[in-house]
């Protein structure tokens, strides 16, 4: 039988042979040693490294992300985690203007390994900031790279390749997603960057899910499945570089692309997507669409909020009109067409903490 | 020692003139921030640390980079653009670098660098090197919240650094009384747990008289971090090659002391004039060598526009 992690475990296992395999991996971040573990993806690793090497550090994310940068200007690779990514906010300048530039404005003198762990919040009213989805900010600058992978053997693989990389990576993490269970393999390997995963095969519309969205497009998909309708899942993985390839071969074959993000669209990796996949196919048979936030701030109250963000039905819906046309589509919210229903999201549902 | 610090001092003064001269000429092409009149606590501090010491800097580092033994050629060739410049031309006058004189990259974003060399110190502590990590930056920079958070961290985790403030009264255009409520900045740094001393920036023997007690007890098991503020004057502009006592926002009087007190006039005074002769016309020749190897360097190519956006693995 298949060795079973979630995604949390994933990471930590991850780390645990990073950390054993090189002496020069550091993790530093606000309560990476305390009880809660950061939802368990760093739980145990002081006790087995210590606290020079697992660093709970004081509430400066802007100093201790040039803390990070340093140290690994000085040969150690340090992972930096952060519970949030509304905290990210805080640490722009370092990782815009040094960690993306060092190589090249120091004409390749340096190099900065450092690898940014921030997880998306969502659920139970985190309200507008501790729900921010802004891998798009990272994604725009040369230097960095993205990867947000949403299986757990895509999340030890991703990690484990974002810390032997040279280069400053930022790893996008969703909060709901750290309880999914997958295969993942005992031993060691890299999932590459700028390597797009399909989920799932089909041959009527392409949807490619982000992060947790992936799960959320895998669910549509079964919806869609009911209604006679074949859709190809993918999950980029890697945001940053982008395998565009992948998924305009896709497109190429279906027609039709539906990309959902978790995030806003404007300026955003949807938007990202569509135009490459526009540049690259150039006709206008090709019908592209994306989902993501309502293009409003997060709101804390559950009725609202399941209108702020994308779900299953509403990817099915969206998905049923663009190969149908936009007249009427099935009512999804019935579980219409699907023979074990799926009312809602059960992590989003049943998640109550812990924060 | 005097002549090793006449030598220093006369060293980045005359490069710095050289650099102000060929300036309007629009053969350098990168915005510059001269040291001018600050020469003192680069020279000073940077006598007393060790070659596998750590440096960083800001964006007015000419003298930093020079003091630290930075290759000279390198850095005119980065401000006129060449392939042959310390980060291949494509860094400029505002992120000079040279590692393997312990020069780590500056930067144009104030107080972005205190972190960086606060987690290099880190780094060198666990590994348990004897080599220190030696922080400047201006006045302005303790403005910024990351000062602030930086050295929370160092004093927190004992980290092998010496922060030097260089005191030279002015952030652009603006006296420190315009900006800070409270003149001593080492008061400040004094409130996170570290010791900390205001010196006179002109006085090259006293700062490196401080800075080498500093920095072996630092070595020595007293871990660190230690501050000093060194209070110095800014004789030229904010940016570019001039002064701009006619601007309006100082005066020429108010710096006339500092004139008075310049260490390379009255160090100079102190030299034997056969040697100070000797040493001058080495320097001259270091500095013409230095500009002609920079004019006679390439531009880059145009595929180095692409190079190094990653560290290809």
């Amino acid at each position: 039988m298949a060795r079973t992690l979630t995604y949390a475990e994933a990471i930590i296992e991850a780390t645990e042979t990073e950390m054993v395999r090189d002496s020069s991996v550091m993790v530093l971040g606000i309560g990476v040693d305390d009880f809660k573990g950061i939802y368990g993806t760093t739980t145990g690793l002081v006790e087995k490294f210590g606290t020079d090497r697992i660093v709970d550090t004081p509430i400066s994310e802007d100093a201790m992300t040039g803390v990070a940068i340093g140290a690994a200007l000085a040969g150690l690779r340090p992972i930096h985690v952060h519970i949030r990514m509304d905290f990210l906010l805080l640490a722009m300048n370092q990782l815009v203007n040094i960690a993306a530039k060092s190589r090249y404005m120091y004409g390749g003198a340096v190099c900065v390994p450092i690898v940014v762990r921030t997880i998306i919040g969502r659920s139970w009213g985190q309200g507008a900031q501790h729900s921010q989805g802004l891998h798009s900010f990272f994604m725009h600058v040369p230097g960095l790279k993205v990867v947000a992978p949403s299986t757990p053997y895509d999340a030890k693989g991703c990690l484990i390749q974002s810390i032997r990389d040279d280069n400053p990576a930022v790893f996008v993490e969703h909060r709901l997603i750290h309880y999914q269970k997958g295969h993942v393999p005992e031993a060691d390997y890299v999932v590459p960057f700028g390597r797009a995963r399909v989920l799932s095969e089909g041959s009527d519309i392409t949807l490619v899910g982000i992060s947790h969205m992936a799960v959320e497009c895998l669910r549509a998909k079964r919806y869609l499945d009911g209604e006679g309708l074949s859709a190809e899942v993918i999950d980029p993985v890697s945001l940053s570089p982008l395998d565009i390839d992948t998924i305009v071969a896709s497109v190429e074959k279906t027609g039709k692309l539906l990309v959902v993000d978790t995030a806003w669209t404007s300026c955003g990796a949807s938007a990202e997507i569509m135009s490459q996949v526009t540049e690259h196919l150039g006709n206008a048979k090709t019908e592209c669409r994306r989902m993501g936030f309502a293009p409003v701030t997060c709101p804390a109250t559950k009725n609202l909020e399941n209108r702020f963000y994308p779900d299953p039905q509403k990817i099915a819906t969206a998905a049923y009109r663009m190969v149908h046309g936009n007249s009427a589509s099935p009512d999804f919210n019935d579980g219409c067409g699907v023979s074990t229903p799926i009312t809602t999201s059960p992590e989003t549902v049943e998640f109550r903490g812990p924060f | 020692m005097h002549d090793k610090f006449y030598r220093a001092l006369y060293r980045i003064r005359r490069t710095e003139e050289e650099i102000a001269k060929v300036y309007p000429t629009d053969r350098i092409k990168s915005p510059i921030h001269l040291s001018i009149g600050q020469e003192a606590v680069s020279v000073g501090v940077c006598a007393a640390l060790k070659p596998s010491d750590i440096v960083s800097g800001t964006y007015r580092s000419h003298a930093i980079y020079l003091a630290k033994g930075g290759d000279m050629k390198k850095m005119i060739a980065e401000l006129y653009g060449k392939v042959t410049g310390c980060a291949r031309g494509k860094g400029g006058s505002m992120h000079l670098i040279d590692t393997v004189a312990g020069v780590m990259g500056t930067s144009a974003i104030l107080g972005t660098t205190i972190p960086l060399a606060v987690g290099y110190a880190y780094a060198l502590k666990l590994a348990g090197k004897d080599a220190i990590v030696t922080s400047f930056f201006g006045d302005g920079a303790v403005e910024e919240g990351v000062f602030h958070e930086s050295l929370n961290f160092a004093a927190l985790k004992s980290v092998p650094i010496l922060f030097i403030c260089e005191n030279n009264h002015y952030a652009v255009h603006s006296h420190q009384l315009k900006r800070q409520p409270i003149r001593n900045i080492c008061e400040r740094a004094g409130a996170y747990g570290m010791p900390s001393e205001q010196i006179d920036g002109n006085d090259v023997f006293k700062i490196y008289e401080r800075v080498k007690r500093a920095s072996n007890e630092i070595r020595h098991g007293k871990r660190g971090p230690r501050f000093f503020e060194c209070m110095t004057y800014r004789w030229m502009e904010h940016v570019g090659p001039n002064e701009d006592f006619d601007a309006g926002y100082r005066s020429r009087s108010e710096a006339q002391p500092w004139f008075e007190k310049d260490p390379l006039k009255t160090l100079g005074a102190s030299l034997e004039p056969i040697r100070r002769g000797e040493i001058e016309t080495e320097v001259e020749s270091e500095i013409q060598e230095a500009f002609v190897f920079a004019e006679d360097s390439p531009f880059p190519d145009d595929g180095e526009l692409y190079t190094d956006v990653f560290t290809e693995m």
